[in-house]
């Protein structure tokens, strides 16, 4: 039974049921919070730490998507600290992999490409990795690029909760972490993949996408993607 | 022994240098062209999808991205073992001739026209774009608008100026809109006025480089091109044709596909620059020229009415098989002509405007090859993929590569006639890196084209010590 709560962010005073996310509050309320591991319909896991914000008594930062709100709470979702932070997550997704914008196919229509350009990331201060990571195009209509990979998590949250296939796991930890199907079988000898699409859809980046696509082919849009996934926003 | 060394070589796309090998008593013993610079696409490739090759190889070069996106397109066609549709065959070749109208452009009125204009041995600080532009405004005027004509063709059609990703495996990304036709279609009067001006004062003002003209590249060479079944010009599809230097035809209707049996690759220790020959000739023997001077030598006609009158006057003044590099200038103006007429013809066509422009297939064979004319010269790309498409194998053989054997040779030549001795004038180096300059080499993408980079020439005595140091800033 969800009860109503007050609280502050930025400076507003807003109310929220208490089952709601500090995100979901500040949307509500026309406060943008970036976000890449998220996706409406989809269990959050606080995963790209993107939407991290400030609130009052606390020293530690708060990711937004997964902080339930609590009574008086004051919250802060834009500073001079969180930007630097975000910049900086920003730029180590860059750097984990082998981003190269140019000639991607997501190139244009990439949402980490995005949020670089919205917080005004012009340039790298830390060194790049550079891993050797391989491509998997072992499946008959999509193609997996490691090399472009956030491990944001959002195919293996599509394919698990709304396909129920479950075919994407994460393995490893850290740097080494890889986005694995089927305990590791190269995705084309899959035998749990219904080829339904929904991970390319939801992929924030280029690490997924059908294969013959062109770089920067742009592919469906994704603003209805609440709709494939079965869910509704909330009102 | 001492050397004059030419480091870097100005006005030309990327990034080399010239070696001046004197002997005992002074004399051009011989002269090496280094391309110091090494890229290796052919191995960032491995492991990519071949989807993506197009647009990645269009990456080595931001002169003539478009033709590696030609070429390449049509060795994924290959892979995906796919008939592109007629409408897209001929909107490649629109935005491929696009591309050699700028290129051209930029070769000759940017690069080359300081030395024509103001002459080889007049002062380098001015001898530049912007010296011409002071003293013959309106042929600077000129290369402009034919370098902005080319590119905003390839604007409109594949979305930007640099780099489109329009041109794909199995076609092209989109059709070409009606109001996007006309716009191209408006700007070809103005384009062709000004082709020809520049064409009329090239002519009127030949005999002033009798003497360049004469020592610059001028050796018998064999030459190749891509001709049409016609005896036309091609430039984006075709056969390849090679004459030597009486128009005997060595090959005629060459596969492209098959071109590792004509051609062989030799690597010079002193370069990062393949030297390609005529295989059945052998090295050096096999030396052959490609671009615009050893296309105009292998087709029979290029085939639209203004630019085969001009081409009957450059053979009626030259001889039916010009074999010195200096007219690769010529040539180059002429087949600006040529491009902006076949660029009209293609686009009167109301066929172009078909919306059928792209065929998808999977992957079907785990090779391919393609070929285009890039302003410069032929252009091959060659994958091995594997079943799943990933890239296995690459390898390129560009235009600059074919012309090696003959840049060299061109330069020591220049040498040979102009140098004499550590005590060397500017104006004379100017014309070692000049002849160079009349190939257009693209030695990748970066450019410098109004020549800012300072010159150095190092005399070196026999012991290594450098005992004369010229300088120059900018030129």
């Amino acid at each position: 039974m969800s009860e109503v709560r007050t609280l502050v962010i930025d400076g507003r005073d807003v109310a929220a049921n208490s089952d709601q996310t500090l995100l979901s509050v500040a949307r509500e309320n026309g406060i943008a919070i970036p976000t890449l591991c998220h996706l409406e319909g989809l269990t959050d896991i606080g995963a790209c730490r993107l939407c991290m914000v400030e609130l009052e008594g606390s020293k530690k930062l708060l990711p937004a998507c997964v902080t339930q709100v609590q009574e008086g709470m004051r919250v802060v979702t834009s500073s001079e600290r969180l930007l630097e932070y975000r910049r900086r997550v920003i730029e180590m997704f860059f750097l984990e992999r082998n981003h190269v914008c140019a000639v991607c196919v997501a190139n244009n229509s990439c949402e980490l490409q995005s949020a670089a350009r919205a917080l005004s990331l012009t340039h790298f201060e830390l060194a790049p990795l550079h891993p050797d990571v391989a491509v998997d195009a072992t499946h008959e209509r999509f193609v997996l690029d490691q090399n472009r990979c956030i491990l944001c998590g959002r195919c293996v949250r599509v394919c698990d909760e709304i396909e129920g296939a479950h075919v994407w796991d994460i393995r490893g930890r850290g740097a080494n972490a890889r986005l694995v199907s089927d305990m590791g079988t190269p995705w084309g000898e899959s035998t749990t993949c219904t080829s339904c699409g929904k991970c390319v859809q939801v992929c924030p980046t280029g690490a997924l996408f059908e294969k013959g696509r062109s770089v920067a082919e742009p592919k469906a849009r994704r603003p209805y993607v609440p709709y494939l996934v079965g869910h509704h926003r909330r009102a | 022994m001492s050397e004059i060394i030419i480091e870097p070589v100005t006005r030309i796309e990327g990034h080399a240098k010239i070696t001046i090998f004197l002997d005992d008593a002074g004399e051009v013993r011989d002269a090496h062209f280094h391309v110091t610079q090494v890229r290796g696409f052919e191995r960032i490739a491995q492991g990519r999808p071949v989807h993506e090759m197009p647009s990645l190889m269009a990456r080595i070069c931001g002169i003539c991205p478009v033709s590696h996106l030609v070429a390449s397109a049509k060795a994924c066609d290959e892979v995906l073992g796919v008939s592109v549709p007629p409408v897209a065959v001929r909107l490649r070749r629109v935005i491929n001739l696009a591309q050699i109208v700028q290129s051209h452009a930029l070769s000759f009125f940017h690069l080359s026209s300081p030395d024509l204009l103001l002459g080889f041995d007049s002062d380098p600080a001015a001898r530049n774009i912007t010296g011409v532009a002071e003293h013959a405004p309106e042929l600077a005027r000129d290369g402009i608008a034919l370098r902005k004509f080319g590119q905003q063709i390839i604007e409109r059609l594949g979305g930007k100026r640099v780099h489109p990703a329009w041109v794909v495996p199995g076609g092209v990304s989109a059709p070409l809109q009606p109001d996007q036709r006309d716009a191209i279609l408006a700007t070809i009067p103005d384009a062709r006025a000004r082709a020809i001006r520049a064409l009329n004062w090239f002519k009127a003002n030949l005999a002033d480089w009798a003497e360049e003209a004469a020592r610059f590249g001028s050796f018998p060479s064999l030459y190749m091109g891509l001709v049409h079944e016609t005896g036309n010009a091609a430039y984006s599809d075709g056969e390849l044709r090679i004459v030597d230097q009486r128009g005997k035809r060595l090959l005629d209707g060459g596969d492209p596909k098959r071109y590792e049996e004509y051609f062989g690759e030799s690597v010079e220790p002193w370069s990062y620059l393949k030297s390609t020959y005529y295989k059945p000739m052998g090295y050096p023997e096999g030396i052959y020229r490609v671009g615009p001077l050893a296309r105009l030598n292998v087709v029979d006609q290029l085939g639209t009415e203004a630019a085969d009158q001009e081409l009957a006057e450059y053979r009626a003044r030259l001889g039916r098989y010009p074999n010195s590099s200096f007219h690769y200038h010529w040539a180059r103006l002429i087949e600006i002509v040529h491009c902006i007429d076949m660029v009209e013809e293609l686009l009167a066509d109301p066929d172009i405007l078909g919306s059928d422009v792209r065929a998808r297939a999977a992957i079907n064979r785990t090779e391919g090859v393609g070929v285009s004319e890039a302003p410069r010269g032929t252009l091959f790309h060659h994958y091995k993929v594997d079943q799943d498409g990933i890239v296995q194998w690459v390898n390129l053989v560009i235009a600059t590569g074919h012309n090696n054997l003959a840049m060299n040779r061109s330069v020591a030549q220049v040498a040979k006639h102009y140098v004499k001795g550590a005590d060397v004038r500017e104006g004379a180096l100017n014309r070692v890196e000049a002849v160079i300059r009349t190939y257009d080499p693209c030695l990748s993408c970066s450019t410098h084209a109004v020549g800012q980079m300072p010159m150095e020439v190092d005399i070196v005595d026999p012991d290594g010590a450098v005992v004369r140091r010229l300088s120059r800033d900018g030129g």
